[in-house]
C-alpha cells in the first residue's frame, strides 16, 4: 500500500487503525476494561503471548466466536503477556492474524501482585481465560480450548 | 457427533480442574531421573546437601530462557552452601522438539551447566510436585531422610529484566533456610509457559 492510499484510508476509516492498535495497560486499567463494567455483556478475557504455541493455536477459535456473537453482547479482550518491549512484534502479529478488535499488552509489574486477583487457582501458566458479566467473574480456565469447548462455555455463560 | 460432544465435555472438565501437588510444608518424594550424561540422579545421591533448588524448566520457553543465566548463578552461589540446583525438563518432546533429550544435552553443553538437567520422561515427578509451568521452583530442605517443601514459585519478581529485580524470592528463601529462619513469602506466582503434558 502506498503512502497516499494509506493516508486516504486512515482519513476515511480512522477506527480501522485505532481499533486494532495494541494498547499497553496497567493491571488497574485492564480491570476497567472488563471486570468493573456493570452491564450484561459477557467479557471474555484471554491471556496469551506471541511465543506461546498453545495460545496461538486457540486464537482462531476466539476469533470465530467473536464473529459469531457480533452484536450479541459478547466481547473478546486479548491480553498479551509479551514484554512491553515486544509491542511492535505483538502489533505485527495481530495485523497478520487480523486479531481483535481489542488487544492489550499488560505491563503489570510483578505478576505475583496480580495473578491471584484474576483467579486464586491460576498458577500463572498461559493460555488462561477469564469471563466477566455484570461486574462479576463467571468463569476461569487455565488451559487450552478447542473451538467446541469454547463455544460451549460461551453459550452457557451468555444465557 | 455424540462422540464430539463427549470429548468437549471432557475438555471443559479438564479446564476447571485445579492442579494438585505439593503445598509448602509437605514432604516431597525422591525420584530417579536420567541426566543429560545418561546417568540416573536421585536426591538421596547428595549426601552432604542441606536441601535442593529444584527447577522445572525447559529449552524452548522464553521465560525459561530469560531465567537460564539466573538459574546457573543460583547453583554457583548455593551449591557450595548445600543447596544445589536440580533442573528437570518435564515437557513432552513430541510437542516441542526443542525440548528433546538431544537438545537438552546440547543446551547444557552450550551453557556449561554445572548441575544436573534431568528428563522427566513419564512426567510423573512434575505431576506429583504440582509443577504447572516453566520455570517453576520448589525449594526442598533435608530433614533426616525427608525432603520438606519450603518454597514454591518464581525465581524473582521480574522475568523480563534481571537488572530491575526488586525481590529475589529464591535467594531470600535459601538465605533464610541457611540462617535457620522461616521462609517468607513461601509461595509466589509468575507467568510462565504451561508444561506440555502428554495427551
Amino acid at each position: 500500500m502506498n503512502y497516499f492510499n494509506f493516508a486516504f484510508i486512515t482519513l476515511l476509516f480512522p477506527f480501522l487503525l485505532t481499533e486494532n492498535k495494541v494498547a499497553v495497560v496497567t493491571f488497574e486499567q485492564l480491570q476497567t476494561y472488563a471486570a468493573h463494567k456493570y452491564n450484561d455483556t459477557l467479557y471474555v478475557v484471554n491471556f496469551w503471548a506471541t511465543w506461546c504455541e498453545p495460545c496461538v493455536k486457540e486464537l482462531p477459535a476466539f476469533q470465530q466466536e467473536y464473529k459469531k456473537y457480533a452484536g450479541h453482547k459478547v466481547k473478546m479482550i486479548f491480553v498479551s503477556m509479551n514484554a512491553p518491549r515486544d509491542l511492535e512484534k505483538v502489533q505485527s502479529f495481530i495485523d497478520n492474524q487480523k486479531l481483535g478488535p481489542l488487544v492489550l499488552l499488560l505491563n503489570g509489574g510483578n505478576p505475583n501482585d496480580w495473578i491471584d486477583k484474576i483467579d486464586s487457582s491460576w498458577s500463572g501458566s498461559i493460555p488462561a481465560t477469564v469471563m466477566y458479566k455484570s461486574g462479576k467473574k463467571v468463569y476461569f480456565c487455565e488451559g487450552s480450548f478447542t473451538p467446541e469447548s469454547l463455544e460451549k462455555v460461551i453459550q452457557s455463560k451468555n444465557k | 457427533m455424540k462422540k464430539l460432544a463427549f470429548i468437549s465435555t471432557v475438555i471443559i472438565a479438564l479446564c476447571s480442574f485445579t492442579t494438585t501437588g505439593y503445598n509448602v510444608g509437605d514432604k516431597a518424594m525422591d525420584f530417579k531421573l536420567k541426566n543429560i550424561d545418561g546417568k540416573m540422579v536421585s536426591l538421596s545421591d547428595y549426601k552432604d546437601a542441606k536441601g535442593f533448588i529444584v527447577v522445572f524448566t525447559c529449552n524452548h520457553c522464553p521465560f525459561a530462557k530469560a531465567y537460564e543465566d539466573r538459574i546457573i548463578a543460583l547453583n554457583t552461589k548455593y551449591a557450595s552452601l548445600g543447596y544445589p540446583v536440580i533442573a528437570i525438563n518435564p515437557n513432552d518432546p513430541e510437542q516441542v522438539d526443542e525440548d528433546s533429550y538431544v537438545n537438552m544435552q546440547a543446551r547444557a553443553k552450550a551453557k556449561s551447566y554445572a548441575f544436573p538437567y534431568l528428563v522427566d520422561e513419564t512426567q510423573s515427578v512434575a505431576h506429583t510436585y504440582g509443577a504447572a509451568h516453566t520455570p517453576h521452583v520448589f525449594i526442598l530442605q533435608k530433614s533426616g531422610s525427608d525432603f520438606v517443601v519450603r518454597y514454591i514459585g518464581a525465581i524473582d519478581d521480574n522475568s523480563d529484566d534481571p537488572s530491575a529485580v526488586k525481590q529475589k524470592y529464591v535467594e531470600s528463601a535459601v538465605d533464610n533456610l541457611l540462617a535457620g529462619k522461616s521462609v517468607s513469602p513461601s509461595s509466589t506466582k509468575a507467568i510462565g509457559c504451561s508444561i506440555k503434558w502428554k495427551n
